[in-house]
């Protein structure tokens, strides 16, 4: 070991640093006492900033009194809605209700919903299109299970929201992306706000979005594509640039007009990857199913919400698995078309049904369970006494597991909390709130220069000057000890995927499976098993958040040039000198990635855990959801995106020395 | 060289920095010096081209010399800070948008380093896209697109998409594609330069007997010398953005106009470029004389029959009238690369 680095003058900064702030944090409250400054643990009242109620005043007159001239923002809003809910409702009636006619009980019914068997067919013609048959039976088992477990109705119903806000989302995030790729001011506008979307959590904007569109399914709809759309943008402009220069030449010198160009060369040969973004918005809406259920989505998230509410496990997690079930099929599906090679050229004598073999064997199925249908109910709705059900089951393996383990589980957590959990939460919320701003922008100015250090301490005391300090505090404790569990273990994994092929295979398919996983299905089991709390909480979001610690660090291990490995082994390296001498620095800017990125999913999956009960920013957003109080929502909305920005500018930083200093920027 | 000229360009510079238009206005014709002491990067410098019709011109220079650029200031790809480009004696820099898209849809075709097929299209659509964009009626645009096909040596594989072709085949269809709207002038960069040496020289080949055919106008681009010397009816070196030399491959190999160019043409088979003009002893004596050989005929194509005779040959010009003699003393110097100084 070498110890004269850790008392380098860079290694004294951080030293002092903390040691001060840990002085601070543990004496401030003896320090208000003996100089009777209560200014120095709470942030003066005087001095807060009304952001709340300017904000929430700012709604009021956007909604009753502004106006662009032609039409007012209201009818603006009107507008939005009836574009999105037309075709939802047509969607909803294809695959759930049924097309009909009057209002209410007058209703008739015209034609009857795509029948079970014709949807299942439709995602099994879709499986072998996009890839083969093996798919095919995947997704063909995904749909059945829904159907056989008796959730197929809720899941129609989610699907018919995927269906809209997907495309929308998709094409929506084209337009943006070609703009961002033609016009250099559009991306430059675009690149900060994309950042603050993908960082604020998505709670914040859902409470404008209520007091904007009303509860419904509208307002669900435009939150998931507010949700899943930035980074389609993103895919979408990186796709065009990284077109070959040569096939954007071969199409000037071909003559192409600028919009030949841009739909003949630049789309078509950038649509892999383009593919790769609308599976990122595929997943995201999924991911949002819950979530939206919060302000007027039903379906699966609705009953998976609903279960939570009621502590009901069994319904829970059945719906729960469903959504998995729905994810798991959609992922594949998408995924296969992004890598999917054009198909082979038929002959053009062949008829049109030859020619179009599975569009016409869906067509054909289609009409003839419409037609059977209207005889045997079976084959229109999934007759209702085949359905299984594992509610029970999940209930009492749960009940058997918190009977047995009930000790063990409970000690468990309690060393957790007494030797881990509380130290860290009781350093972080003693810090002083002045001396947190400049320990921040500090810290910042350290490692990105004096304008990152600027910029933190002026978001830092925005937080504290809203009057969120001591929940922000609790934020960044959760979020840390979290962020270092997962950290923790997702590191070895990763290190160990990425060093062996059989490991790799499992720790992948373990990883992939996580990251489907909407972010509240961890809530369930994690509840049941702990209760409410802290620690719940802290589970919940390790396991959401080590996905992207374990990729980056096999990623890290796997783009290092043999030749490096090479020059290691016969310098005579053992494998431990190996990993820690050589594979581990190469890897840092990498690891570095995996720990913003960790940090990012940790802070947004914070926001949702407040649903068990942690007292952060999160549940400050959720109560001002349900309030209403849009205010509110959107102030510890930001502050979160703040905590989020100033923690991504800083790790980046740091992995941009790393990679500096390597010799790879 | 009394060919008509095709394609003119005058003083054509292409700087990269800040403002380098205005800078250049400044400084009409900046050294080294001064573009190193504002930043400037001169790509093309002062770059002079004439190209006459039916000609191969080939630009040679080393990877960085600056000889992509400028062929990418040729076909208005980039925009060149300034100097003329005349094309049929029409300026092309003073044309609009729209003129320089019916230029290229018409008149010019283009062959990629990297082939640069779009990976979307099969074979087929990807040598009738030219014509695609230009809206001619598909059953029209696929027969022609067969015939280039053809020509190019690829017929049944016209639904094949570009993954599934091997390197050479792949460039067969940029070939193909670029030639499918029969154009004026035709430039190739480097479109070799990706693939095994033997099916370069297969590739060559192929090219030499295509020119055979159809007698176009062209610029190629290559950083190989034995390339450029096989291809070539002249060739400008490029170094550091600027024209070394222009020359015919027997000029350039006979009088280099630097140290530079007479580094590249120290390895070539100069057998093979070298004519009997070039290493005869000027004016005849009386004999007696083994035969009479023309003055355009290459070394190395008769140098078995020189050396066999056991008296010189004479040369003849192209009217007839003998200019010279040559041995067999001559051939072996010019085989074995002796000089005739040393």
């Amino acid at each position: 070991m070498n110890w004269r680095r850790l008392i380098s003058p860079h290694a004294l900064f951080w030293w002092g640093l903390l040691a001060v702030t840990w002085i601070l944090s543990t004496t401030s409250f003896q320090l208000y006492k003996a100089l009777d400054a209560r200014w120095i643990i709470r942030f003066p009242k005087a001095w807060e900033m009304p952001m709340e109620s300017w904000i929430s005043d700012a709604m009021r007159w956007l909604l009753e009194d502004a106006t662009f001239g032609l039409f007012t923002f209201r009818e603006f809003t009107r507008f939005i809605s009836a574009i999105i809910e037309v075709p939802y409702d047509v969607a909803r009636a294809a695959l759930a209700d049924g097309f009909v006619q009057g209002q209410g009980s007058n209703a008739v019914e015209i034609a009857p919903p795509l029948s079970w068997i014709a949807i299942i067919v439709i995602m099994i013609v879709l499986g072998r299109v996009a890839k083969d048959w093996t798919l095919a039976l995947l997704v063909g088992a995904c749909f059945l299970y829904l159907a056989m477990f008796g959730q197929w109705d809720s899941a129609m119903v989610t699907l018919a929201s995927v269906v809209i806000a997907v495309p929308i989302g998709v094409i929506g995030g084209l337009a943006l992306g070609i703009l961002s790729f033609r016009i250099p001011w559009v991306e430059r506008a675009l690149r900060p706000i994309l950042d603050l979307m993908q960082t604020v959590p998505v709670f914040a904007y859902l409470v404008p979005i209520l007091f904007l569109f009303g509860f419904g399914p509208v307002a669900a709809l435009v939150a998931t594509i507010i949700y899943a759309m930035p980074p389609m943008v993103r895919v979408s402009t990186v796709a065009l640039q990284t077109v070959p220069a040569e096939v954007v030449e071969a199409g000037k010198m071909a003559g192409c007009t600028r919009r030949q160009m841009m739909w003949k060369v630049l789309v078509p040969s950038a649509a892999p990857t383009l593919m790769v973004g609308v599976n990122q918005v595929i997943m995201l809406t999924l991911n949002m199913v819950i979530i939206a259920s919060m302000i007027g989505a039903g379906g699966l998230g609705f009953d998976v919400l609903s279960a939570l509410r009621r502590l009901d496990i069994g319904g829970g997690i059945e719906a729960g698995l469903a959504i998995v079930v729905m994810a798991i099929a959609l992922d594949r599906v998408s995924q296969a078309f992004s890598t999917r090679l054009p198909d082979e050229v038929m002959g053009r004598d062949l008829s049109y049904v030859q020619r179009h073999p599975w569009f016409t064997t869906v067509f054909v199925v289609v009409v003839l369970t419409y037609i059977a249908g209207l005889f045997a109910p079976a084959v229109q709705d999934y007759p209702e006494a085949a359905t299984l059900t594992t509610s029970a089951f999940w209930e009492d393996a749960m009940r058997y597991v918190n009977v047995t383990f009930f000790d063990t589980f409970e000690a468990i957590k309690d060393v957790f909390l007494s030797y881990l959990l509380l130290p860290v939460k009781r350093f972080f919320t003693g810090i002083p709130w002045a001396w947190g701003i400049i320990a921040a922008g500090l810290a910042a100015a350290k490692v990105g220069g004096w304008r990152l250090g600027v910029m933190a301490a002026l978001m830092t005391t925005f937080i504290a000057a809203t009057g969120l300090w001591t929940k922000a505090m609790i934020t960044i404790y959760l979020c840390g000890v979290s962020v270092f569990i997962a950290y923790a273990i997702g590191v070895p994994l990763g290190i160990w995927a990425g060093q062996n092929a059989r490991a790799n295979r499992w720790v992948g398919a373990f990883i992939d499976t996580l990251q489907t996983l909407p972010s509240f299905v961890y809530l369930i089991p994690v509840v049941m098993l702990f209760r409410v709390g802290d620690f719940s909480a802290m589970i919940a979001v390790v396991l959401y958040a080590l996905a992207p610690a374990v990729r980056y660090a096999a990623h890290g291990i796997r783009a290092i040039e043999p030749q490096m490995i090479e020059a290691g082994l016969v310098s005579g390296c053992t494998r431990r000198q190996l990993l820690w001498r050589v594979k581990l620095p190469l890897a840092a800017p990498s690891l570095l990635l995996g720990l913003n990125q960790t940090i990012m999913l940790a802070l947004s999956m914070l926001v949702i855990t407040a649903l068990v009960g942690t007292r952060d920013l999160g549940q400050e957003v959720y109560i001002a959801l349900t309030k209403a109080n849009t205010g509110q929502g959107i102030v510890a909305g930001l502050s979160v995106a703040f905590i989020a920005i100033i923690a991504d500018r800083i790790v980046s930083a740091m992995a941009r020395h790393s990679k500096e200093r390597l010799g790879l920027a | 060289m009394e060919r008509p000229l095709k394609m003119v360009c005058r003083n054509v510079w292409k700087l990269y920095g800040p403002d380098p238009a205005a800078f250049l206005r400044a400084n009409p014709a900046p050294t080294n010096e001064q573009l190193r002491e504002v930043g400037m990067i001169g790509a093309v410098r002062a770059a002079n081209v004439q190209i006459g019709e039916g000609e191969i011109f080939v630009i040679m220079g080393l990877s960085g010399s600056g000889k992509s650029t400028l062929v990418r200031c040729l076909s208005r790809l980039i925009e060149p800070t300034g100097g003329e480009i005349l094309f049929d004696g029409e300026d092309l820099l003073a044309m609009s948008e729209q003129e320089l898209i019916q230029l290229r849809r018409k008149k010019i075709g283009m062959v990629f380093q990297n082939f640069a097929l779009l990976p979307h299209l099969t074979v087929l659509q990807n040598v009738a896209f030219p014509l695609d964009v230009q809206g001619v009626p598909r059953a029209t645009r696929e027969a022609r697109a067969h015939e280039m096909i053809e020509t190019v040596g690829l017929k049944g594989r016209e639904n094949y998409f570009p993954r599934q072709l091997s390197g050479g085949q792949q460039q067969r269809v940029g070939i193909a594609r670029s030639l499918v709207v029969e154009p004026e002038i035709w430039f190739l960069d480097e479109p070799f330069s990706a693939l095994d040496p033997l099916i370069r020289r297969e590739m060559q080949d192929e090219f030499l007997r295509l020119q055979g055919l159809l007698k176009k106008t062209i610029v190629f681009i290559t950083h190989d010398f034995d390339e450029a010397i096989r291809l070539a009816d002249r060739i400008a070196v490029m170094k550091d953005g600027r024209i070394v030399q222009t020359a015919t491959p027997e000029e350039l190999v006979m009088n280099p106009a630097t140290d530079y160019v007479a580094e590249f043409t120290h390895h070539i088979p100069r057998g093979k470029v070298l004519s009997l003009r070039s290493i005869m002893s000027p004016g005849t004596g009386d004999g007696p004389y083994a035969g009479d050989l023309k003055s355009t005929d290459r070394v190395a194509d008769v140098a078995d029959r020189i050396e066999a005779a056991d008296h010189p040959h004479r040369v003849l010009d192209d009217s007839g009238t003998p200019i010279g003699t040559v041995d067999g003393r001559a051939v072996i110097d010019v085989l074995i690369g002796r000089r005739a100084s040393e």
